[in-house]
């Protein structure tokens, strides 16, 4: 089975992370940069089902140098081997944009199944499985806690408030995967020393076959209008127990929709 | 894994930017030991510090990272360089001491000796099972009555036909009483030889040290061999003479003088932390000259250190390490590490009596350190050697 896993390189969860004035693009230069945490959950799913159904782990990752870091940390944990899509005129592309340089790639490389986190930590839209499965014209299979594969018939639980749909697709498809389904591992120091010797393959802009004037900033579909500091933290509201006290913590958890 | 492996510093206490030299092979054991021990040791470790144990699960939890014998070729080994294997260390004494001498012991102590000395079939047979964290090792030159010179231990070996007869004592041995295998050094009639005796051969008893008050999260103990039978194939062929047993304490030394950086960061990151929150006479402790100071020759001290590991982790790299530099870096760094401890303790007040905070513990195991793997004033020796010529070890 050929499992390709998309994987972002998003600024550390940890860190203070910033948009910068000039564009209202995310200052990522300033903030160390890491795997996109759920894009974890999703290499993980890939090595088990590769590993119980023979078959191969490719990761895909689209950005600037620095994103071979995490490329390297994903062959470490025990993928195959990767596709690095770099290209200075792919900056500030937007997701229409990203999903459609990532579909390009995926259609040439060719897939069994791909597996993305369901969100990124950074930008959040949660979009990115949708458009590629359209792109490539395969079913989405979407928020998936486990994922069975049996020759072409793929059935996961998808997750939901009331706990999950049992959802049914044949391959080849596209799915998002939330962090319930599993315990990512550890890369191994023997993955990592093994990871030095995995093939990289480096994909430009013009091997997409797409057109500068399609991708990057200038071309996108969406615009950042403006934007807004977080508010600070606001004081806490102090309730006095008089005997009431339960009584007034459930009226604060209804007011604020919690129960 | 947690969302973040790190569990970084919310302050900066890499202000050398030491860490920008660490390739990112190396960048990335740093960050998989620092996730490893934030989700598997640091819930934990005050618990097992004050119980006094260190649980045997972990050895296979560390083995299948790859720490034991890290930097070792083949068997299941990963290979990797000194400077990887001196982040570790680095990264497990920030959690605790302990934790790093198991990792020190088995890796530098036990296998080491058995990749560098053994016969094929010893590497076979140990070295697979013992990266693992199957099989647990551990070292024997220390004996009740013998600490700093070696060279006059008590312990026997001698020819019995074709096979040996062990006696003798040794202490203070970190894994001693759960080792499955003892690497022991004994007089023979040819010097001193290393050889491996396994758990429950006849004759060969172990009792764990308790009472302790450093290292507590490690187990200590004392080997007993009552003329222990063992074949000629239980000897090490490849070395004869103390060279052997001071070649694989040069290996662990190494680990030390990272290991300790660890342990001093993390006591300097605890007194930050405090002296930012914690208020006295209206405003953060913190904010007083004194504690300024203090936390500024901690990080002074902290930063030498970590560079002095780091040179010491390219020389080895390029096979210029020598034994003189290694004693240097030991001394140099542990009394650095215990000092940091120490004011980190005062920073703290009463609080950094408890092990609620970590710098108490860290500054109780550091007093082993400075003790262990050549005390404090045998590297002076060696370095006062260096200098005027004249060895004063006797």
């Amino acid at each position: 089975m050929n499992i390709v896993v998309c994987v972002k390189q998003v600024p550390d969860t940890w860190a203070e992370r910033t948009l910068r004035p000039e564009d209202s693009r995310l200052d990522r230069a300033s903030v160390d940069g890491v795997i996109n945490e759920l894009d974890e959950y999703a290499i993980e799913e890939g090595l088990r089902l590769a590993e119980a159904h023979e078959g191969e782990v490719t990761i895909l990752t689209m950005g600037p140098d620095k994103a071979s870091e995490s490329i390297r940390k994903a062959l470490s944990m025990g993928a195959d081997k990767a596709v690095h899509v770099i290209d200075d005129g792919l900056a500030g592309s937007d997701a229409l944009q990203t999903s459609a340089v990532l579909a390009q790639v995926l259609g040439r490389i060719g897939f069994d199944l791909v597996i993305l986190g369901a969100e990124s930590t950074d930008a959040r839209m949660g979009v990115m499985a949708a458009m590629l499965a359209e792109r490539l014209g395969v079913p989405q299979v979407s928020l998936a806690s486990k994922v069975e594969v049996d020759g072409t018939a793929l059935r996961i639980h998808r997750q939901r408030d009331y706990g999950y749909d049992k959802v049914e697709a044949s391959l080849p498809a596209v799915i998002s995967v939330v962090e319930k389904i599993n315990e990512p591992r550890y890369p191994s120091f023997k993955g990592i020393m093994a990871a030095k010797k995995k093939p990289v393959e480096t994909v430009t802009l013009a091997d997409t076959g797409l057109d500068a004037g399609q991708v990057g900033l200038a071309a996108a579909a969406t615009e950042v209008v403006s934007f807004a500091n977080r508010p600070p933290r606001q004081a806490g509201t102090v309730v006095k127990d008089e005997g009431d006290g339960g009584t007034k913590a459930a009226e604060f958890l209804a007011g604020q929709k919690f129960i | 894994m947690p969302a973040h492996p790190a569990g970084q510093p919310g302050h900066d206490l890499d202000l050398l930017r030491v860490d920008q030299q660490l390739s990112s092979d190396e960048a990335l054991v740093r960050d998989t030991v620092r996730a490893f021990t934030a989700e598997r040791v640091m819930p934990h470790i005050a618990d097992w510090f004050e119980a006094g144990t260190l649980p045997r699960e972990l050895a296979p939890e560390l083995g299948k990272l790859g720490l034991l014998g890290m930097h070792l070729t083949g068997y299941g080994c990963a290979g990797m360089g000194p400077v990887a294997y001196g982040v570790a260390c680095r990264e497990l004494e920030a959690a605790d001491s302990g934790l790093r001498s198991l990792v020190s012991v088995q890796g530098s102590l036990a296998m080491f000796p058995i990749w560098k000395y053994g016969s094929p079939e010893q590497k076979d047979e140990w070295l697979p099972r013992m990266a693992a964290g199957e099989a647990i090792g551990c070292f024997g030159l220390t004996e009740p009555d013998h600490g700093s010179d070696p060279s006059s231990m008590a312990t026997r070996a001698v020819r019995n036909g074709s096979d040996w007869l062990l006696s003798g004592s040794k202490m203070w041995i970190t894994n001693g009483s759960v080792a499955d295998i003892a690497v022991v050094w004994a007089q023979t009639q040819e010097g001193i030889r290393g050889f491996l005796v396994p758990r429950g051969a006849r004759g060969f008893t172990s009792r764990a040290i308790h009472k302790k008050m450093s290292l507590r999260a490690s187990i200590t103990a004392e080997l007993h061999f009552d003329d222990v039978k063992l074949p000629a194939g239980a000897m090490l062929p490849g070395v004869v003479g103390l060279k052997g047993p001071l070649s694989c304490l040069t290996e662990a030394r190494f680990g030390i003088i990272w290991g300790v950086t660890g342990a001093a960061r993390a006591c300097l990151d605890a007194a930050v932390d405090y002296a930012r929150t914690r208020e006295q006479f209206g405003k953060p402790i913190g904010g007083f000259q004194l504690t300024q100071g203090k936390l500024a020759w901690m990080l002074a001290d902290l930063s030498r250190a970590q560079l002095i590991a780091l040179h010491l982790g390219r020389l080895k790299e390029a096979g210029e390490l020598t034994p003189e530099q290694v004693s240097l870096g030991k001394m140099s760094n542990v009394r650095a590490a215990i000092e940091i401890a120490r004011q980190a303790r005062t920073i703290l007040g009463a609080n950094g009596i408890t092990l609620e905070y970590p710098v108490i513990r860290h500054a109780n195991n550091l007093e082993s350190v400075l003790t262990y793997e050549g005390t404090e004033e045998i590297h002076a020796l060696t370095l006062g050697q260096v200098l005027t010529g004249i060895p004063a070890y006797r």
